[in-house]
Formats: C-alpha cells, sequence, structure tokens
C-alpha cells in the first residue's frame, strides 16, 4: 500500500507543478509542453485508479491532438509574448485572495469526509463488475445504455469540425480554380483564334 | 493510503491553478484556452476518482463526454483565435471588443 502511495503523492506533486507552470511560463512553447506534462501525470493518476481506458484515450486525444493542436497554433501566430505579459501581477492580491478562497471552501468540502462511500452508494446507476475488465466495462455500458450521448458528443465533434474550417477557410483571389460548366461551354470559335502571321514580325 | 478525498483536493488544486491561469494571464489568449483545458482535466480527476470510488462505471462515461466537449472546445477556440490574429494581428484579450458587448 506504501508504494501506492508514493505513486499517488509522486503523480499528483508532478500534475500540480507542471499545472503551475502552464499559468506562469514566459514562453507559450514552455506552457504547451508543461500542459502535455500535466495531462500524462494525470493519465498516470487514472491507471492507478483503474481507468485504464480513460487513462489511454486522455493521453491520445489531448498529447495527441489537443497539446499539438495548441503548439501548432502558437508557432503559427507571429507574436511579441513578452509583451503580452505585461500587466503579468496586476491582478495578483485579488487573484491571490480568490485562490486562497477557492482552495479553502472545496478542501472543506471534500476534506469533511461527508464524501464516504456509503452516503453515496445508494445512487449507483452502473455498478462495476471486477471479473470485466474496465475497456470491456464501458464498451457495454456506452453502447447501450448511453447511446444517445455517445451519438450526440459524435454530433458535436462533427459541428466542431464544420465550425472550424468554416472560420479559417478564406478565398484568397489570386487561386486559379477549374470550373467545370465554363470549360464545358467552350467551343472552338470563341477559344480558337486564327491570326494572320507576317513572316518576320511575329505577335505584338 | 489514499482515499478519495486525496483525488478530490488533487482536483480542487488543479482547478484552482486553472482559475488562476485565467486571472493572470489576461492578454494572452492561448493560455487562457489552455487554463480551460486544466480546469476541465479536474473535472475529469473529479468524475474518474468518484466513479472508482462508488464503484460505478457511469462517471467514467462522463469523463469521455467530457473529453469529447474539451477537444471540440480547443478546436472552436483555435480557429476564432487565428481568425482573429488574421484580421487584427494581435491576441489581446482587451482588443477583443468588436461586437460592443
Amino acid at each position: 500500500m506504501y508504494l501506492y502511495s508514493i505513486t499517488f503523492y509522486v503523480f499528483s506533486l508532478v500534475a500540480v507543478l507542471s499545472a503551475l507552470m502552464v499559468i506562469s511560463a514566459r514562453n507559450p512553447v514552455h506552457s504547451v509542453l508543461f500542459l502535455i506534462l500535466s495531462f500524462v501525470n494525470a493519465s498516470g493518476l487514472f491507471v492507478l485508479l483503474g481507468a485504464e481506458f480513460l487513462a489511454m484515450i486522455l493521453v491520445i486525444v489531448y498529447v495527441g491532438a489537443v497539446a499539438v493542436l495548441f503548439l501548432f497554433v502558437v508557432m503559427m501566430l507571429d507574436i511579441n509574448f513578452v509583451k503580452l505579459r505585461e500587466g503579468f501581477l496586476q491582478y495578483l492580491p485579488f487573484a491571490a485572495l480568490l485562490g486562497i478562497v477557492l482552495i479553502i471552501e472545496l478542501g472543506i468540502l471534500f476534506l469533511t469526509r461527508s464524501f464516504s462511500e456509503s452516503s453515496l452508494s445508494k445512487f449507483v446507476e452502473s455498478p462495476m463488475i471486477n471479473e470485466i475488465e474496465n475497456t470491456k466495462l464501458i464498451g457495454q455500458v456506452l453502447y447501450t445504455d448511453y447511446f444517445y450521448l455517445f451519438q450526440i458528443s459524435g454530433l458535436i465533434l462533427l459541428v466542431a469540425m464544420v465550425g472550424s474550417i468554416t472560420l479559417t477557410l478564406r478565398d484568397r483571389g489570386q487561386v486559379k480554380r477549374q470550373n467545370i460548366s465554363q470549360q464545358n461551354y467552350l467551343n472552338a470559335n470563341e477559344s480558337i483564334e486564327k491570326k494572320n502571321i507576317k513572316l518576320g514580325e511575329g505577335i505584338k | 493510503m489514499i482515499y478519495l478525498e486525496h483525488y478530490l483536493f488533487l482536483a480542487a488544486i488543479i482547478f484552482t491553478i486553472g482559475v488562476l491561469g485565467i486571472f493572470f494571464n489576461k492578454k494572452n489568449v492561448i493560455i487562457i484556452l489552455m487554463s480551460i483545458e486544466l480546469i476541465l482535466l479536474s473535472v475529469n480527476i473529479n468524475l474518474i476518482s468518484f466513479s472508482v470510488f462508488l464503484n460505478d462505471i457511469s462517471g467514467q462515461i462522463f469523463a469521455m463526454l467530457t473529453l469529447t466537449v474539451a477537444a471540440a472546445e480547443a478546436a472552436i477556440g483555435l480557429a476564432i483565435l487565428v481568425v482573429f490574429y488574421r484580421n487584427l494581428g494581435s491576441i489581446e484579450v482587451s482588443k477583443i471588443n468588436k461586437l460592443k458587448g
């Protein structure tokens, strides 16, 4: 059990520290890299909890897709990031007050142990059976009880894809495009011009 | 021994860091988007730890839905950011006032 505790503390410490670095790093590229570190550590915690499927999904979706998207955008935009950091500590007193209040309130809420397993177990909808592995169990529930939610999340992804393409697509103007109906309506009289060229002069 | 409360407190810490990130980086939209990702990560930690400690799989399903929404949100947010940068040449939050809201 000691090993479990040590693993938990190591993973959570690195996750918290890298989350702190995300919001305080000078270079946004470093921020993205620390975000990746934070997500990898969170997925380690999920493995520790026994939610292996979610841990792998977190690595694939966040590290493989979202963080790389962030990295692309950060590197694509040519911005003076030092100038953007002006006034970084302007809101320090207010933000410190807010953070302390938030963490104390959440801590009071969570550490009072009102969330004991016996008091909440009457709300359990689909209990986990220990003989089946995590991925299989998710599959058994996701495609039956939560089928509509699954479909709706697919629709959300489709809308996000279409939305981001329409937002960023632009007509550059000088790009030559094929107009098929115009090509079909061409005939020889309009497209070919006969010229009588005199010797030694060429076309002007 | 690690109980549910440890995971919940960890999620609370990460949530607070995310909220503070929005406050500190009031100019940089990219860091604000990353802070939102941190907040959603803490929500995921909460959902999954409740799911495991209550022995109920539905929390993990909802964590997956959160993941989907977070990915969609990041894609749309970054697309808006790119369009905004193309039009104004800057990503300062204080300059996003075209709608006069």
